[in-house]
């Protein structure tokens, strides 16, 4: 099976090269058919790619230990959801996985362009042909997933309990299909550019892909965010991790394009910007793909496999001379007639939106790569932290919010006193009657969450304004009840207002990241059984010790040979709050040197917090169990002593005792405590925004017609359009 | 003032304003840095008061919890010089003895007094390109995966 | 076990360069005169594909009129360029009408490739 898988590579690679020929014989000689053979080179690959992924989830599936990454990274007690999922947990399996879905999603946006866009289309084919060539050929020369041994170990060393978490599952592949998403539009810019056809074309073709890309990125960053709330042990969402900050980079790009491409359409500014834009996501996302595995940097993530470092650096640096060569080259083409009227008018507003955006990305380029760049300029890799982030990026994104309240209601081309005193003074009076009843509230002296609140209650106004606005007017037209007129205001007008509901829900999140990290209250406690301590104005009781065992062949979700934790009882004011069971599971080393029960429990520790989680305040909580105490050790000693490694049976039964033994007597526990207010907005937010994107993006009911009808509706419609 | 010197006027005043929030921007990540260092290079070079990040192995053996204290030794990737630390705050999951670490720490006296909540473990090699797979069915000992 | 596998990679194989090449193949019948049927089946989707696109550019310029009208109705454009914006984009809006209905006058004659 595995030489099916790697015969597949090899075809793959063939295709790969074929078809970038193929392509752009076809559009330098004006040869069609040479062209469309390129195009179809791309469903092949997409058919050939399938094929090895399935070859590789069949062998997961399967328990086949002979191939080295079932082996590495499964075994036969893993859940089978796990097993599926395990695929993409290995370097190998990954890469085949990002060459997968970029094929698909290259069939896909060339298949819906097949008759348009000739020229652009086949140097984009080019461009996508030679991603997947690249991707390929790191998986047949460097890394590949068909590696076999023989004989096939008996079984293999199971999937690391961190990941044992639905949502890092579906993490790894909405971030790729958020980056893959994004060489699409890149691969199309570079072919409007070649082409010399930078008009609205290009953009209308790719901008549902761009969109596609934003979405899927942004739901994989905003997973990997609570996957860390909620899973990990430090009880925050964000770190400024390089990895996290990867992922960041291009979606904030994409963001800017989205908005960008909207002024390129209404007056044809900022064509400059946009293939800016688009070239720079494309170059980010590959960037951030790189980042994870290359180890350059230090992080959770990043570690070993030097050897596929120079390969993507090489791209990279491809990918960034191309694109810069291209835009200077075809500069005159991207210059626009129109130019802004005033820095008061729509216009400006959304090239400050690109401003920013561009900025907040430059800071977190500049941090995340510092240790290199640091290096080379003095000789020693030096990183920087998070508040050198916060310090940076809590301004911008303050603007940010602001400018996405102001975008909305201002005038296009000019903006007035009069329209002024029209649009703004409603969402001022929001904004103000807020910072009035937090200052009234006595919320301490915390500026930025305060200006943030503001800012976000301004947004609120401005898009409700809008929204009552349209309404009226839908009304004094079509006569109908407000709910009604809203109904059809939105679906006639998606895109404005699927767009104003992304603005309310990022609003949002902003509102709940500034909440929870401004007035989070964290500390450490030790506590022994039936103590309690106060931590603000929240009580704390240690009620009781947990313990419990997962036997050998149990296939239970977490697969922790022995898990100890706590009860904890948390009451406000006497008023019960929640009821918190944080554990600590240790799973098996598999080390035998660890002795016949210590391996049982040598292996990794994984912490399970506890959480509940309300509507105004998250209480949170993570415990370290001490397992080195006299007691405990002694029984492992004598356990290590006295049972044979091959009884694992009485090995279990030994550490049935050791769980019993810490029930009777807890020793004294180390709790992580944090309070964070309104966390759970962060995902409400998260939610509404990708839920108006959708909106936004949803094509209106495309109407059949017939060539009769056309006819005479078309009659009908000019004597419409044509007003006295 | 006509409109294209207008323009560019404007142009002109925004890549300013650009060039020095860029310039404030590099000036404090160069400051604001802590240097990365091997444990070697940290007892060369550590001077008390300045922060330092310092990756190396846990060195086995080293590990005790005090309360909230975790005292640890970091050494060398390559083995060699070890380094104590005092480290307060949140410890990672993956944290054991052996595997590598990332940590901020001050020099106070011969100790490292690790800054709060910056213990950094990397995770165990999850895209290291697989080894040829040794024998490990071969051991005869307790063979269970999760 | 490996004869299936080497049958398998053979028919892929095969699939694959069938798929690559059929537009090289059907380049080289077009000059065939028998497949001038084939190529006027050739416009005609050719033509229905040039529809399509004018139909999707004329729902943008209606969706573009709304857009400036609900623009008008809620503050962001001023009566004077209001209207003349309108003026322009209906004008836009009738030649695309206009490309519309022109093909069904001539007939679709079949192209050579």
């Amino acid at each position: 099976m595995a030489l099916l898988g790697r015969a597949c590579l090899l075809l793959a690679l063939a295709v790969c090269v074929y078809g970038i020929g193929a392509s752009l014989y076809g559009v330098r000689t004006g040869r069609s058919e040479w062209s469309e053979s390129g195009r179809r080179a791309v469903y092949a690959l997409a058919g050939i790619l399938t094929v090895a992924f399935a070859v590789l989830e069949i062998a997961f599936l399967r328990d086949d230990f002979g191939f080295n990454t079932v082996a590495g990274t499964s075994s036969s007690t893993t859940p089978t959801f796990y097993k599926a999922a395990a695929v993409w947990s290995s370097q190998e399996g990954s890469l085949l996985l990002w060459a997968w879905l970029l094929s698909l999603w290259s069939s896909l946006v060339l298949f819906l362009t097949r008759r348009r866009l000739r020229d652009v289309a086949a140097y984009a084919t080019a461009v996508l042909l030679g991603f997947g060539g690249f991707f390929v050929s790191l998986m047949v020369f460097y890394a590949t997933p068909f590696a076999t041994t023989s004989p096939a170990p008996a079984d293999g060393v199971g999937l690391d309990p961190l990941l044992r978490h639905p949502s890092m599952m579906i993490h790894p592949p909405m971030l790729y299909s958020g980056y893959t998403l994004c060489t699409i539009p890149l691969a199309f810019g570079i072919g409007a550019l070649l082409a010399r056809r930078v008009d609205a074309e290009w953009i209308r073709a790719t901008r549902r892909f761009a969109f596609a890309a934003w979405f899927f990125l942004g739901i994989g960053i905003l997973l990997g965010a609570r996957w860390s709330y909620a899973e990990l042990g430090w009880g925050g969402y964000w770190g400024w991790d390089p990895v996290e900050n990867a992922s960041l980079m291009p979606w904030l790009t994409a963001t800017a394009f989205l908005h960008s491409l909207m002024i390129q359409e209404k007056r044809g500014m900022l064509k400059m910007w946009n293939v800016s834009l688009v070239l720079a996501t494309g170059t980010l996302a590959i960037m951030g793909t790189f980042l994870v595995r290359s180890g350059i940097l230090s992080s959770i993530h990043a570690f070993g496999g030097a050897t596929l470092g120079v390969p993507f650096v090489t791209l990279i640096a491809v990918l960034v001379a191309a694109s810069i060569y291209l835009v200077v080259s075809r500069r005159d083409m991207l210059r626009t007639e129109h130019r802004l009227d005033s820095l008061l008018s729509r216009e400006s507003i959304f090239l400050a939106n690109n401003i920013v955006l561009v900025a907040l990305c430059f800071v977190i380029f500049w941090g995340t790569y510092f240790p290199l760049i640091s290096e080379a300029f003095t000789g020693q890799a030096a990183s920087v932290g998070p508040p050198w982030f916060d310090r940076y990026t809590v301004p911008l994104a303050l603007v940010l919010v602001l400018l996405s309240g102001i975008g909305p209601v201002i005038a296009w081309r000019r903006a007035t006193l009069a329209n002024a005193r029209k649009n703004f003074v409603a969402p001022l009076l929001v904004a103000a009657a807020t910072l009035i009843a937090l200052i009234g509230a006595g919320i301490g002296a915390k500026p930025f969450a305060i200006a943030m609140f503001c800012c976000a209650a301004f947004v609120l106004g401005s898009v409700g304004q809008e929204f009552f606005r349209g309404v009226r007017a839908r009304r004094a037209m079509a006569r109908e009840p407000a709910p009604t007129a809203l109904m059809a205001l939105i679906r006639r007008n998606r895109r404005r207002y699927g767009g104003y509901i992304v603005h309310i829900g990022m609003a949002t999140l902003f509102v709940g990241v500034a909440a929870s990290s401004s007035f989070q209250h964290a500390s450490e406690l030790g506590l022994s059984r039936g103590q309690s301590t106060k931590v603000g104005a929240y009580t704390i009781r240690y009620v009781r010790p947990t313990a419990t065992i997962t036997p050998k062949d149990d296939r239970a979700h977490t697969g922790a040979t022995l898990s100890l934790g706590a009860v904890l009882d948390v009451t406000k004011r006497g008023r019960h709050v929640a009821t918190l069971r944080p554990s600590e599971g240790f799973y098996d080393s598999g080390d035998p040197s660890q002795g016949s029960v210590g391996h049982f429990i040598g292996g990794q520790a994984v912490s399970h917090v506890s959480m509940s989680a309300g509507v105004t305040r998250d209480v949170w909580t993570a415990i370290a169990p001490d397992i080195s105490t006299p007691q405990l050790k002694r029984v492992i000693d004598i356990g290590n002593k006295t049972i044979p490694l091959v009884r694992p049976d009485e090995g279990l039964l030994a550490i049935a005792y050791m769980a019993r033994a810490y029930l009777q007597n807890p020793p004294q526990a180390q709790f992580h405590f944090i309070v964070s207010p309104l966390v759970m907005w962060i995902w409400i937010g998260g939610f509404i925004g990708f839920a108006g994107g959708l909106i936004a993006i949803w094509p209106a009911p495309s109407t059949v017609r017939r060539r009769v009808a056309v006819r005479s509706s078309a009659r009908a419609a000019r004597s419409r359009l044509q007003r006295a | 003032m006509n409109p294209a010197r207008k323009r560019t006027v404007r142009l002109t005043v925004a890549l300013s304003a650009a060039v020095v929030l860029a310039s404030a921007l590099i000036y404090t990540s160069f400051s604001a840095a802590s240097p990365a260092l091997s444990p070697s290079q940290l007892t060369h070079q550590a001077q008390p008061g300045r922060s330092y990040q310092v990756t190396g192995s846990v060195v086995a053996g080293s590990v005790h919890h005090d309360g909230s204290i975790l005292d640890f030794s970091v050494e060398d990737r390559t083995g060699g010089t070890t380094v104590p630390v005092v480290y307060t705050g949140t410890v990672p999951d993956p944290f054991r003895e052996g595997r590598e670490v990332i940590v901020t720490v001050r020099k106070q006296g011969g100790r490292f007094l690790g800054e709060r909540d910056s213990l950094i473990t990397k995770c165990p090699s999850k895209y290291k390109t697989a080894p040829p797979a040794a024998s490990s069915g071969g051991s005869g000992g307790p063979k269970s995966g999760y | 076990m490996s004869i299936s596998i080497a049958l398998a990679t053979v028919v892929l194989l095969a699939v694959v360069v069938l798929v690559v090449s059929a537009p090289l193949r059907a380049a080289g019948r077009a000059l065939d005169p028998e497949s001038q049927e084939a190529g006027g089946r050739h416009a005609a989707r050719e033509s229905a594909a040039d529809r399509a696109e004018l139909e999707t550019a004329r729902e943008a310029k209606y969706r573009e009129i709304r857009d400036a009208e609900l623009d008008y109705r809620t503050g962001k454009l001023s009566r004077e360029d209001y209207d003349a914006v309108d003026r322009a984009l209906r004008a836009e809006a009738i030649e695309i009408l206009d490309r519309l209905e022109a093909p069904e006058e001539d007939c679709p004659k079949p192209r050579a490739s």
